[in-house]
């Protein structure tokens, strides 16, 4: 789905490429055809596909569960219909709109914060001489990346911690008392996206570095010719080559806004902070699976798909306007 | 008359010297300053990733005193190991440990099978169906059913509460799919799998015997990618895991570092000062053990992760 290059492969195979080579042919005949050549292939397929329709699929299904009172003896097909009934309570209840607002701010936050790092970084690093000093600034932004969300967060938890934190010892060396930076819904949002910039801003970088290592090098050097600075080569060559990737990426980030990770918004909960930290991830979970408010639950679930799906979509068409290429084909 | 002539030497000396500079080597000050400042910024971006690891790590090599004092910044204080004894004598610490390294193995050998499996023949392009096997994976990009329904699906499946639990329900990733397949259609080309036929190598055989050991650089990322996913990973065993001897390291992890519970019931006053001290610092150490397999061969696999997620990029 996500393309990050504007170069589309020719959908199926050139025609007249290779005219030796026999073509698959559609319609029955041919998959009868194809099924006697790789009888193989579509065996080893088998395992992997029963996978999908029952851990994508069914799953799929089973979201009718948002339509009906679910009964576990029942079970879900059994249970009886009860319309928009729990879509009718989740929009009514006073906890929707906290929700929705907590999520979009949230994620909107996020990507208005790590985004224009990423491209900063990038292209910082694009401007100095490749040496153990760039490799080094590479290799140490990347990896946090790698280091589990749990991690992250307790490493957070315990830098700010008002006790024992260095983020607190060293705003009493200026003589500000210590700060209870998790007990207080205010600070949230700057924790939650801050420790998030801090963990993906290397990993992001390398998308970009990448579109700028296919930046035609003549083009700088017709730049320089012309007596361009650096600055002025950053700005007019380097920013409209990431230009395209960058606008995928963006495009991709607000189109995943409803779909923003359970985990990390999760772990940083705590009963003070619930104001702002409950998301709809979070909510489902405590509903559908503390609560064993299953159909409630699936419904919630649902409405975060369906507006997700919708995004995706209005995205794509965004996206196709600007690039000239959707995100999938 | 006299400032025209002006104007005109004026122009000729700024084309001389925007000739010049052009022929010059060494670069304009102004560049040169600019470049100082590039150097500064990422030093700026090195210290603020940096600074919370030393101090985590400075932290984990302390004495429990120091720690609890706060007398440690960057570098350990009174260096001691005795966090790092006080996690290895953690029952449930070893357990999670071990827990964790078996669902990593065995998860990332079912999900590197499984993934080849679908990938190779939706690579061939003489097979048939293959476009609508893809949407129909690429599908499930877009749209899930959520968590409760895939959650009665693991529960009907009998897999609540077991270790396949952790292994089954996340076997298969579309984004590794669509890096593998994408890999097979560019690194092998269709000459060989025709020279392959018309030496009578069935497709299979052709599979084991050519496909996989050319395609070894991209299943060692793929497999990478998979194996640190299940490392990191801990909301599967949150919901579908009861039994603490099945909780990977993860689940140890939230329960000792955010949860705090670290049990053991209180004796005396200056024993449990001294057991809070300790688990102060066993926390730093902890989280010193639990990254340091994945940051370990990070840097080795960084350049390929790199690789695939341009492969990834190129449209499938």
């Amino acid at each position: 789905m996500a393309t990050l290059t504007t170069v589309r492969p020719p959908a199926g195979e050139t025609p007249g490429r290779r005219p030796r080579r026999r073509r698959e042919r559609p319609g029955i005949k041919g998959f009868r055809r194809s099924l006697a050549r790789h009888w193989t292939l579509y065996l080893l397929m088998v395992v992997p596909l029963i996978w999908f329709v029952v851990f994508k699929y069914i799953p799929m299904s089973n979201a009718v569960l948002a339509f009906k009172d679910y009964n576990v003896i029942k079970g879900i097909w059994g249970s009886p219909w009860v319309g928009w009934l729990n879509f009718d309570l989740f929009f009514h209840n006073p906890v929707f709109w906290t929700l929705v607002k907590n999520t979009f701010v949230l994620s909107l936050y996020t990507v208005a914060a790590s985004f224009p790092l990423a491209i900063v970084l990038a292209l910082a690093l694009n401007e100095i001489r490749t040496g153990l000093f760039k490799k080094t600034v590479q290799l140490v932004t990347y990896a946090p990346y790698f280091i589990s969300t749990v991690v992250v967060v307790s490493m957070t938890i315990l830098v700010l911690s008002p006790r024992l934190g260095i983020v607190n010892e060293g705003l009493g060396f200026f003589g500000v008392p210590a700060v209870d930076f998790l007990g207080n819904p205010d600070y949230f949002r700057h924790i939650y996206v801050w420790s998030d910039v801090w963990q993906t801003t290397g990993y992001s970088a390398v998308i970009y570095l990448a579109a700028l290592a296919g930046i035609d090098p003549a083009l700088h050097e017709a730049a320089r010719v012309d007596g361009a600075s650096r600055l002025r080569r950053i700005l007019h060559v380097d920013l409209p080559g990431i230009m395209p990737t960058a606008v995928i990426i963006l495009v991709l980030a607000v189109g995943n806004i409803m779909a923003i990770g359970f985990e990390k918004a999760f772990l940083l909960q705590n009963p003070l902070n619930l104001s702002e930290s409950e998301i709809i991830a979070t909510y489902v979970y405590k509903t559908g699976l503390l609560n064993a408010d299953f159909s409630m639950a699936t419904a919630v679930g649902l409405f975060n798909s369906v507006i997700n799906l919708a995004l995706l979509l209005i995205v794509n068409v965004i996206a196709k306007r600007i690039t000239g290429n959707g995100l999938w084909s | 008359m006299t400032t025209l002539t002006e104007e005109r030497t004026t122009t000729g000396k700024k084309l001389e010297r925007r000739a010049a500079r052009a022929r010059r080597i060494r670069e304009p000050r102004t560049d040169r300053i600019f470049l100082f400042c590039i150097y500064l910024l990422l030093v700026v971006f090195l210290v603020v990733v940096l600074a919370p690891l030393l101090y985590i790590v400075a932290s984990s090599f302390s004495s429990p005193e120091a720690v609890s004092a706060g007398r440690v910044r960057f570098w350990p204080v009174d260096v001691s190991l005795r966090g790092y004894q006080a996690v290895f004598a953690n029952p449930q610490i070893i357990q999670g440990y071990l827990n964790s390294l078996f669902y990593t193995v065995v998860g990332t050998i079912v999900s590197v099978t499984m993934t080849i499996a679908i990938a190779y023949p939706l690579s061939r392009r003489t097979l048939v169906g293959r476009n609508v096997v893809m949407t129909l994976i690429l599908f499930t990009m877009l749209f899930t059913g959520g968590l409760v329904p895939t959650y009665l699906v693991v529960q009907s499946a009998g897999l609540l509460d077991t270790r396949w639990a952790l292994i089954i329900p996340q076997a298969i990733g579309v984004w590794q799919v669509i890096i593998a397949r994408t890999y097979f259609r560019t690194a092998i080309p269709d000459e060989l799998v025709e020279a392959s036929q018309l030496d009578g190598c069935g497709d299979l055989r052709f599979l084991w015997a050519v496909v996989i050991p050319l395609a070894k650089p991209m299943i060692a990322v793929v497999a990478l990618m998979y194996a640190i996913m299940q490392w990191n990973s801990y909301f599967d065993a949150l919901i579908y895991l009861k039994n603490p001897d099945l909780f990977p390291l993860q689940i140890v992890l939230r329960n000792i570092l955010i949860l705090n519970t670290t049990g053991g019931g209180a004796v005396d006053a200056s024993v449990v000062i001294q057991r809070q001290q300790l688990a102060d610092l066993l926390k730093y150490s902890l989280i010193v053990v639990a990254s340091v397999p994945v940051l370990l061969i990070y840097p080795f696999v960084a350049r390929y992760f790199t690789k695939g997620i341009l492969i990834g990029a190129v449209k499938g």
